[in-house]
């Protein structure tokens, strides 16, 4: 099952790398949300329920409902376009993300750790490169965000594949760091929006000496 | 008494941010300054002593706590109304006030947090503090500067985060307490290295984010740029000593398993490329506060460079850290005064500050030759004795490219600071109300002098505690 749900995670990013509109972007990451809640409630070994509130806190609320929301608030409060334009051509992003994902399963195929799960691991790894390379291809700053969060997706299945539990205190307190630290950006974007009038990188260009 | 502080200061943090008396903004910034001495006082008297699980105050906890308490005093009493008097509204000022106490607050716990992850989130939080500090200004440049250091930074502690669950891999028997420092320091012959390997580089790009070292150091540049230049005196020396708390606790564990000398040359080869930049932008840049920040990522590179080259470059790498604080910090308080005077950060449009503001035109004399680490600055026995490591460790082919590096710097910047003393501004400044009273001077010259007593003749007190902090690095 866990299988089933980490590949439908990966062929997310595909869809990512082909997919046209800003909203389409936001409602892959909220389905990354729902699938990492999956992952996580068929990896508690225990299930008590401060565990599970934790959980659903930390997927269902937050990653699958409040952050898409609020993107897609901004989206429409700066009247962004909904055109997502890359600056590369969808077929070849698509063939590099591919590539990303081959790679990373030749990576996964060198190491011997019985304490990893290899899947955990590639598809964290995909996450975290495929979500480097639309920074650097995808124009817009709300596509940033939108990046930012599925590193941190990615993240989160590598912490699973570690299998290595952290203190429940700072468990809450990471959640609470990247949850702030998306609604700043969030913040930010609007204050953007306000003063330079269109999100897109290119009008950052002020500062350098 | 660390929930006690924590819970403090966040109290104090939310009434100067509610706070629109101006009166009562000056005792509750007071109180907040009486309770972060009490505090640190308190730390140093309960050297060694585990408080709520996550927190001991050591010695490297103790000598950074103690340079960001007193470098906290001139910070927070720098008159207010220097800071773009344009915005002065309560409104802004309690944003700035609530947000500096918030990162000085996350800047004692990140040093105190005896376990790997309690320090990334506190480290974090610094990020988010001064968002709002970069942000003071409003205007279009500071929302790029806040979105670049906000972007930059939360990228960077991912990459130190997958790089702490990279080394709960390599620690094999997973249990609860194993993300320690103490008892990573305890299991580091036992690490699988194939992954604490990869858990250094991780770990080591993220927090050059903070530290100014090469992969990770363009945002802070940014912001020292855009930030009020009290805010600038923390970023450039406070929060890169959290960069360096977060490497050097992680290099102490490295260093007890087989990957040192391979560590070595990964901090080397990032130190000497940050000398390199620092010195390509110094020739070139033409904006004080960016001059400056660049000549932090210089003194940033030869603190890695005197930890990679180990003996006795150890002490003086984290002497050199502890003074360079006290050097840069008091000389963007400086720049808050010529600011102030010239309505301007453009060396262009600087010139003859003797003319204005004396006591602040001898100060930029004394922190240049200061900062140059020429004698009887501190600066220079820790520099001297970094370079002799560096003799000591075979490594005479860095050594040399550095010296004519360094020496390229001292140019540049001697060319821009005699600019600013000596040579007529393009246009006077016409405003007199600039006038920058001499008292306020006073801080920054006590930042100076400790330099130089810090430098020159350390109290016993001060090399014991460096000393216990390169104990198990010299081991």
């Amino acid at each position: 099952m866990t299988n089933i749900l980490l590949i439908i995670f990966i062929i997310s990013l595909l869809y990512f790398a082909i997919a046209n509109r800003l909203m389409t972007y936001v409602k892959i990451i909220a389905l990354q949300g729902v699938i990492l809640f999956g992952v996580a409630f068929i990896e508690l070994l225990e299930i008590n329920v401060i565990n599970l509130i934790l959980i659903l806190l930390e997927t269902i609320i937050v990653k699958a409902v409040m952050i898409p929301a609020f993107m897609s608030y901004v989206i429409r409060k700066n009247k962004i376009t909904r055109e997502a334009e890359p600056f590369l051509p969808n077929f070849l992003s698509l063939i590099i993300v591919t590539g990303i994902i081959i790679g990373t399963f030749i990576i996964a195929s060198f190491i011997d750790d019985p304490n990893l799960h290899k899947i955990y691991f590639v598809t964290a790894l995909s996450a975290l490169f495929c979500g480097f390379f639309f920074i650097s291809s995808r124009r817009k700053i709300i596509t940033h965000v939108i990046c930012y969060v599925i590193i941190e997706n990615g993240v989160v299945i590598l912490s699973l594949a570690v299998g290595n539990e952290m203190p429940m205190l700072v468990n809450l307190g990471i959640l609470l760091d990247v949850f702030v630290s998306v609604f700043l950006l969030g913040i930010f974007i609007n204050k953007i929006g306000d003063v330079m009038g269109e999100g897109d990188v290119g009008s950052l260009n002020r500062l350098k000496d | 008494m660390i929930i006690g502080y924590l819970t403090g200061s966040l109290l104090l943090a939310l009434l100067l941010f509610l706070n629109r008396n101006d009166i009562v903004n000056k005792l509750l910034i007071a109180a907040f300054l009486l309770f972060q001495c009490v505090f640190t006082c308190y730390e140093f008297l309960h050297k060694g002593t585990t408080e709520s699980y996550f927190f001991k105050p050591d010695a490297l906890a103790i000598l950074l706590v103690s340079t960001l308490t007193i470098i906290s005093i001139p910070v927070l009493t720098h008159r207010y109304d220097y800071i773009y008097p344009e915005h002065d509204n309560p409104r802004v000022r309690g944003i700035y006030y609530g947000a500096t106490v918030l990162l000085i607050m996350a800047l004692t716990a990140a040093y105190l947090s005896s376990h790997v992850a309690v320090t990334w989130i506190f480290v974090e939080i610094t990020t988010l503090a001064s968002a709002a500090l970069i942000f003071h200004r409003r205007n279009a440049g500071s929302i790029e500067a806040t979105w670049k250091y906000i972007f930059v930074c939360s990228i960077s502690l991912v990459l130190v985060f997958i790089g702490i669950l990279f080394l709960s891999i390599a620690v094999s028997d997973a249990h609860d307490d194993s993300l320690y420092y103490n008892s990573l320091l305890n299991l580091a012959p036992h690490l699988k290295t194939s992954w604490l390997r990869l858990a250094f580089i991780f770990i080591f790009i993220g927090y050059t984010a903070k530290l100014g070292l090469v992969p990770m150091y363009t945002a802070g540049i940014d912001a020292k740029d855009k930030a009020p230049a009290p805010s600038a005196a923390l970023f450039s020396s406070v929060l890169m000593n959290v960069g360096f708390t977060g490497i050097f606790r992680f290099y102490q564990i490295v260093a007890r398993t087989s990957l040192h000398h391979w560590a070595d040359q990964v901090m080397m080869v990032a130190a000497i490329l940050s000398v390199f930049v620092a010195t390509v932008y110094m020739l070139k840049v033409k904006n004080i506060k960016r001059m400056l920040a660049y000549s932090s990522i210089e003194h940033m590179g030869i603190v890695v460079i005197g930890l990679a080259a180990g003996g006795i470059g150890y002490y003086f790498a984290l002497l050199h850290l502890i003074l360079h604080s006290f050097a840069k910090s008091s000389f963007f308080l400086q720049v808050g005064h010529l600011y102030k005077t010239y309505k301007t950060k453009n060396i262009y449009y600087l010139g003859q500050y003797f003319h204005y503001n004396v006591a602040g035109a001898v100060f930029i004399l004394l922190a240049f030759l200061f900062i140059t680490a020429m004698p009887p600055s501190g600066l220079f026995i820790s520099e001297l004795y970094i370079f002799k490591a560096l003799v000591d460790a075979r490594y005479l082919y860095i050594l040399i490219p550095v010296l004519i590096l360094l020496t390229i710097i001292i140019w540049a910047m001697g060319k821009n600071i005699f600019k600013i003393l000596f040579i007529p501004p393009v246009s006077l400044p016409e405003d007199p109300e600039g006038k920058v009273s001499r008292w306020e001077t006073v801080s920054q010259y006590f930042l100076l002098g400790l330099v130089v007593y810090l430098g020159l003749n350390p109290p016993a007190e001060f090399v014991t505690l460096i000393n216990e902090t390169i104990h198990s690095l010299i081991l």
